[in-house]
């Protein structure tokens, strides 16, 4: 008892340091022991990733384009593989979000107590869920990015415009990551987690993907557009393939509603779950 | 006179409508090496989740360092070192990077961090195992890495939850002697134990908790004197006798607790109750005279031993 401690510092010099008791201004910590983490991932799995949609873009542009000749999107008249690279690159932005928010969040989560240890720091639950959903975007955006490379190889970038799909995915693949983390949050079993694939394979293979959503009959395209990867596809089409509108815009409006949702429920339930 | 650096007044945590903490109060004082001592279930680790700030209060009042965790999370957060009772080192990283990373998590700059890091590890006597993978070390190791890794960002006061449960003697002691030079250091301990002689070796002051209440409160030694004899004489007569010869003894010592396997008998002289005992003509199976210790003092709280 003897021991004198620092004297408390001033209650005004803390307050800069913290908003409230939820973020400490500092995910960029988390996003860097994500970084360090990578070099012991089993890189298969994650160059399997980018491979997926390279594969659907070779088999079914190529192989099923010959008999497809071209397709009309927005008011142009297309070939079949441009027609469908840009949906297959929101979906490589897509898959390397998920990758990461999803499977890798649900392990930390419920087996390496990461959030837990990190939770005992000054960090709070906003810049875990952050610095998460920050590392599952880089991840989509680097498959992104090479899946872009692919298509400037194959000249399936038809507008100069196609350079601003780089932004657009990343908007979508952080959409995807904030959502996929804030529902794997709320995820407590491997069974319920086979869920997430079960609904992500009929969103890749009907959000107008590989063909234009005007095959549907009406009430089946209200379905399609009420779904996330359509609005990246409609996006990310509009821009490689040059056919601009203002419509865009809420496609742009309905990811960033999806990043604050995601941010929103991620943030609150890392908070019940490791803050009660 | 210093102020405390942990009030609690009245702390409840209840779980839908069950009181893991029911209403406890104590102080710590700064340098103060503090015990709550108490069997599983007690709510050792509930109150060790509020003032470690990872738990909101039902009622009541805490202050860590002048700050109420409910309001100010992650600055308390940020003066605490946290040994949690089950270790969550980060099994992805390796032994340094795990020191490094959660020094980054408390916004310690780069430049710093490694530096600090090398220090710990040579506290922790893990400086050959930097390059280690976690999974590789033993129980006691990755104990002390996880003591390494609470003091990366100096801490103010040091948590314990249960530090040496599940350790093997000797590493019990390697991790005792090294929170003891903490102690010498100044370093205000908070922990919790369910072992006597952790809590005898390290606690300057402990409460004495049970079912979500404080029971008692003092140091190991006046503790002892209060609630329990100088000596214990252990004796035992078999499962079958011990209860029909407790009867028959009535009157000798101070006091007889009946376990299921022995006989307590609490006096000033052990080795004089036993003479009386074989002089009334019985003739335990083995018998033993020792000093009394806090399970001896639970027990008389209680009526229960510590570990069942």
């Amino acid at each position: 008892m003897t021991v004198t401690l620092a004297p408390v510092r001033p209650e005004a010099a803390r307050r800069s340091r913290f908003a409230g008791s939820l973020y400490a201004g500092n995910a960029r910590s988390v996003v860097g022991r994500g970084l360090l983490a990578t070099k012991s991932t089993n890189w298969a799995v994650v160059v399997s990733g980018f491979f997926e949609p390279v594969f659907y873009l070779l088999s079914m542009g190529i192989g099923l384009g010959v008999l497809v000749g071209t397709v009309s999107t927005g008011g142009q008249q297309v070939s079949y593989p441009a027609f469908i690279a840009p949906a297959l690159l929101a979906v490589s932005a897509m898959n390397g979000a998920i990758y990461d928010s999803t499977w890798n969040v649900f392990f930390k989560m419920q087996y390496a107590k990461t959030y837990e240890g990190m939770l005992t720091t000054s960090l709070g639950p906003l810049d875990v869920a952050f610095g998460e959903i920050s590392l599952a975007l880089l991840r989509g955006a680097v498959y992104a990015a090479g899946f872009m490379v692919v298509m400037q190889l194959f000249g399936l970038n038809l507008a100069w415009t196609a350079i601003l799909a780089l932004p657009a995915v990343l908007l979508i693949a952080f959409g995807f990551a904030s959502l996929g983390m804030a529902i794997t949050s709320y995820m407590k079993t491997f069974q319920q987690m086979d869920w997430i694939a079960f609904i992500l394979l009929p969103m890749f293979l009907f959000s107008a993907t590989f063909y234009p959503l005007s095959v549907y009959p009406e009430p089946i395209q209200w379905v399609i557009q009420a779904l996330p990867l359509w609005h990246g596809v409609e996006l990310v089409r509009g821009l490689t393939t040059g056919a601009l509108s203002i419509a865009m815009l809420w496609h742009v409006l309905y990811y960033l509603v999806m990043i604050a949702v995601g941010l929103v429920f991620t943030t609150n339930r890392l908070r019940a779950l490791f803050l009660d | 006179m210093p102020t405390s650096v942990i009030t609690a007044n009245l702390l409840t945590k209840e779980y839908k409508g069950f009181a893991a903490v029911d209403g406890i109060s104590f102080d710590v004082a700064p340098g103060e090496s503090f015990g709550l001592l108490g069997p599983n279930g007690a709510g050792k680790s509930t109150t060790m989740r509020m003032v470690g700030a990872v738990s909101t209060r039902t009622s009541g009042e805490l202050s860590i360092l002048g700050l109420d965790p409910n309001e100010h999370g992650p600055e308390v957060r940020s003066q605490l070192g946290v040994v949690p009772q089950s270790d969550n080192l980060d099994m992805e990283l390796r032994v340094r990077d795990n020191l490094i990373v959660y020094g980054r998590y408390f916004g310690i700059p780069r430049s710093e961090v490694g530096k600090k890091a090398d220090a710990l590890l040579e506290f922790a006597q893990l400086s050959d195992r930097a390059k280690s993978k976690v999974d590789d070390l033993s129980g006691g190791m990755k104990r002390r890495l996880t003591i390494a890794r609470a003091l990366i960002n100096d801490p103010r006061i040091l948590l314990l939850d249960e530090p040496t449960t599940g350790l093997d003697p000797q590493a019990r002691h390697i991790l005792w002697d090294r929170l003891f030079r903490l102690k010498e250091q100044g370093t205000t301990l908070l922990l919790t134990t369910h072992y006597m002689d952790e809590a005898e070796q390290l606690c300057d002051r402990l409460v004495v908790v049970d079912k979500g209440s404080i029971m008692a409160e003092g140091s190991p030694a006046s503790l002892i004197k209060k609630y329990s004899t100088r000596e214990v004489l252990e004796v035992r007569f078999g499962s079958e006798r011990n209860a029909q010869v407790a009867e028959q003894i009535a009157g000798i010592g101070e006091r007889i607790e009946v376990l299921p396997d022995r006989l307590l008998i609490y006096s000033d002289n052990g080795e004089a109750e036993l003479a009386r005992i074989t002089a009334a003509g019985l003739e335990p199976m083995t018998s033993l005279v020792r000093r009394s210790s806090l399970e001896d003092v639970f027990l008389r709280l209680t009526g229960r031993s510590l570990i069942e």
